[in-house]
């Protein structure tokens, strides 16, 4: 398969249901499985911090929601881009997709700062430079689910949400840099590029290991969401009605004579 | 094991309500998203199926053309 045609199959669809669904599994299995030991390995086997005993054991929930809250972000808008520029309808269904779980990504990041910050900082909450960055993170996937629900004209909802997205996408840079440009209580980066992580290996594996359960997580999810998109706004072809009919034929939710009565309806053909 | 007891690390140096505060949020909000992904997926489906059902009653019912106009 070329590239061209891999990007023209991306933008079908019928071909994304088709080869979606085990995919979901074995991203969600992959999630459950490195959540669990990197959870169970940061909470019972990694050596309390020097200086913040055992409170510091929240990094491996803090750190891997706030960094994928984030790559969600970028994720719509590179979709909302895509939209803009090409039309995909995947592209929109992507962008609808991953609202949901990224905003419930950038509350929990929030949440668990600060519940992190009260033992450490000996405040809930301080109007800190990362803080801060973070909250604009959280009204841009308010404002992004909001948006949508307003605009009844599902291609003006989508073009508008589109926007939103990619001119959102200066706060990611501001979000990371936060740390560096202003003086702030926050720490610095766990991990970075170029050089090795300031912790020891057997604090910052169970975090590393998290970090890749919790993508996993995210891309599993996201097929999961991008699924039922794909059924509720291909409701009317052919395809989905077949589909349709199978699926809760296999649950036992339809009798096959009710299915062969129906027939393939008015979307035949579409 | 870095505790030296169950007890021990239930209490988490003293920071046990903060520590099992965040782990008890982060399984809710993982659990709420696979559970929303879960049930969308079966109401798409089911909605399709109750389009269908619907239509094909109207025509059964002989009102054929005006059931399959609406919304």
């Amino acid at each position: 398969m070329t590239l061209k045609e891999l990007w023209h199959r991306l933008g079908s669809p019928r071909w994304f249901y088709r080869i979606s669904g085990p995919l979901a599994w074995v991203l969600g299995i992959l999630a459950l499985v490195l959540l669990v030991s990197g959870s169970v390995w940061g909470l019972a086997f990694a050596p309390p911090d020097y200086q913040q005993g055992n409170s510091f054991r929240i990094i491996y929930i803090h750190v891997p929601t706030a960094i994928v809250a984030q790559s969600a972000y970028m994720l719509m808008g590179v979709a909302g881009a895509i939209l803009l520029v090409w039309r995909m309808k995947m592209a929109d269904m992507v962008l609808a997709a991953t609202v949901p779980f990224g905003m419930t990504m950038t509350a929990l990041a929030l949440f668990t700062g600060a519940v992190w910050g009260k033992p450490t900082w000996g405040a809930w909450w301080v109007w800190d430079a990362r803080t801060t960055s973070m909250l604009v993170l959280l009204f841009l996937y308010f404002g992004l689910y909001a948006l949508r629900q307003a605009i009844p004209r599902q291609e003006t909802a989508g073009r508008a949400c589109a926007v939103l997205a990619v001119v959102g996408v200066i706060n990611i840079p501001i979000i990371k840099y936060s740390v560096d440009w202003w003086l702030t209580l926050h720490q610095g980066a766990t991990f970075r590029l170029t050089e090795a992580p300031a912790m020891p290996p057997e604090m910052w594996i169970p975090l590393a290991v998290n970090v890749l359960g919790l993508y996993c997580f995210f891309g599993a999810n996201l097929v999961g969401r991008l699924r039922a998109e794909i059924v509720r706004r291909e409701a009317r072809t052919a395809w989905v009605r077949a589909l349709a009919a199978g699926e809760l034929q296999t649950a036992r939710e339809v009798s096959e004579d009710e299915v062969l009565r129906m027939g393939p309806g008015p979307g035949a053909g579409r | 094991m870095s505790f030296a007891s169950f007890g021990e690390f239930l209490n988490m140096g003293g920071h046990a309500l903060y520590v099992w505060l965040s782990y008890g949020a982060a399984a809710g909000v993982m659990l709420y998203n696979w559970a929303a992904a879960r049930r969308q997926q079966r109401r798409a489906l089911q909605d399709v199926l109750d389009r269908m059902r619907r239509e094909a009653g109207g025509r059964a019912d002989g009102r054929a053309g005006r059931g399959d106009e609406e919304r």
